[in-house]
């Protein structure tokens, strides 16, 4: 057994919340700067030439890449092995999401209750989801999540009959409705499967997975390839003003499901796709 | 076509201003996004005024992350309009100009900017680092305990907008995205 000091944990999670806010992760950077390079559009190449100026600014000058630095989504994925002291887990990752997102000058974005809506002027309560896995470690993932392109995501609980084909329309029409508001060029998380809260958590997991990475399982490795190029015959564009550049990853997780059922979680990120990962 | 105006914005200028335009906006703006919106919104229901002129002025759909020392603002970049779309038209009656966000607008505003001769811009939406280089002063001007939603007022220079719906009807959304559909 391994004993850990929750206060380490809030040591974590608040640099993880400044440093996802400042900094893309090395996918998501490599896949703007090459979105840069090969865009058709001009005006959507000025775009993502804009954003590459931005994301020099944020790291140079310390403003965060977008004012909207979000829900704070998090992942915690805990050894069997590990027990904690000091305090209370939970309240230790909450305290972690508070200094950073008060110390960080990170804006204060959730409300208390979502219909007499107070801001609870410290980001909390973050989103956890926690999951108990073998071994005596803990991995952290901190993944910062803006509304623009949350407010875009959809649940379609297709049936069985619908099969591949509904599942690709599901999402095309998800990107299409989507389309400027969700600040492309995007990521596409998809989940498939499981239920209906399954599928929405597969497919904010889904975002997380490192752009350019591939399911293992060949039809969905064949479907993430076909629906990124689908996707990007939409013409939606950077900015949804046009062009070649409409999502930059469509990663899909999939689950076993019901013999009723076929449910389709699809969660759209924006070109910010946050998501950082420390193992204590 | 690339072109510099100042804010406020006429209707001399709003009208002359056409989708696809790039255009460049220096002087005075104000800040204003959803709970502002809506308290707004109350205000002229109770029959009071506004706490702000807003006859020509430009409503920037923003709330930014807050300023770090000697700087005058956070990153500030553009939020989704639509949200506002319930309270647009009528502020657009009052005489608002120009508003500035991000996403598509319903069928109501866009009416709205045509019956008005007003106009309404995307800034690029998530370069809120960049954008917030273009901000020299900003200050609460009303609705203070709205913290990031306060109605602010900015000092902007040659901030970037693209002109995606004008008086005419015109929709860049629309037509943009036609050119680079491929089947």
């Amino acid at each position: 057994m391994r004993t850990i000091d929750v206060n380490e944990i809030t040591k974590y999670i608040k640099e993880m919340c400044i440093e996802a806010n400042h900094y893309l992760s090395k996918d998501m950077d490599a896949a703007m700067k090459r979105a840069a390079d090969t865009e058709k559009a001009p005006l959507g190449k000025q775009i993502l030439n804009q954003l590459q100026e931005n994301l020099k600014i944020a790291s140079e000058d310390m403003i965060p890449i977008c004012q909207d630095t979000g829900m704070a989504v998090i992942f915690m994925e805990i050894g069997q092995e590990v027990h904690f002291e000091g305090g209370i887990l939970e309240d230790a990752i909450n305290e972690g999401v508070r200094q950073g997102y008060v110390d960080g000058f990170l804006r204060k974005s959730v409300v208390g209750d979502p219909i007499i809506r107070e801001n609870t002027k410290d980001n909390t309560p973050a989103i956890i989801h926690y999951s108990i896995v073998q071994g005596e470690k803990v991995k952290i993932k901190v993944a910062p999540k803006g509304f623009g392109s949350e407010n875009m995501s959809r649940v379609f609980m297709l049936k069985p009959s619908d099969g591949v084909e509904g599942v690709k329309n599901a999402i095309l029409t998800a990107v299409k409705d989507a389309g400027p508001n969700a600040c492309p060029p995007m990521v596409v998380g998809v989940g498939i499967g499981g239920t209906f809260e399954k599928c929405a958590l597969m497919a904010k997991e889904a975002l997380t997975r490192e752009v350019g990475s591939h399911s293992e399982i060949p039809w969905v490795n064949d479907l993430e390839e076909e629906m990124l190029d689908k996707i990007n015959r939409l013409g939606i564009g950077p900015g949804g003003l046009g062009g070649s550049t409409t999502a930059l990853a469509v990663n899909i997780n999939t689950y076993p499901t019901h013999i009723a059922g076929l449910p389709v979680g699809i969660n759209i990120c924006c070109h910010v796709n946050r998501h950082i990962i420390r193992e204590v | 076509m690339d072109k510099h105006i100042n804010a406020p914005i006429s209707k001399e200028i709003s009208r002359s201003l056409r989708a696809g335009d790039y255009v460049y906006i220096t002087g005075t703006i104000y800040t204003a996004r959803d709970a502002a919106h809506k308290r707004m919104d109350e205000a002229l229901l109770k029959g009071e005024e506004l706490p702000i002129d807003i006859k020509n002025q430009v409503i920037y759909y923003m709330g930014p992350s807050p300023a770090r020392e000697g700087r005058p603002i956070g990153s500030a970049g553009p939020t989704t309009a639509s949200r506002m779309d319930k309270y647009a038209p009528r502020l657009l009656d009052l005489g608002l100009t120009a508003m500035i966000g991000k996403g598509k607008r319903s069928k109501e505003v866009l009416e709205a900017i045509v019956r008005n001769e007003s106009v309404y811009f995307a800034a690029v939406g998530g370069a809120g680092a960049l954008l917030s280089k273009c901000i020299k002063a900003s200050e609460v001007v009303a609705y203070e305990d709205l913290g990031t939603e306060a109605i602010r007022k900015l000092e902007v220079e040659n901030f970037p907008v693209i002109v995606v719906a004008d008086c005419e009807g015109n929709n860049l959304y629309e037509t943009a995205i036609k050119e680079y559909q491929k089947i």
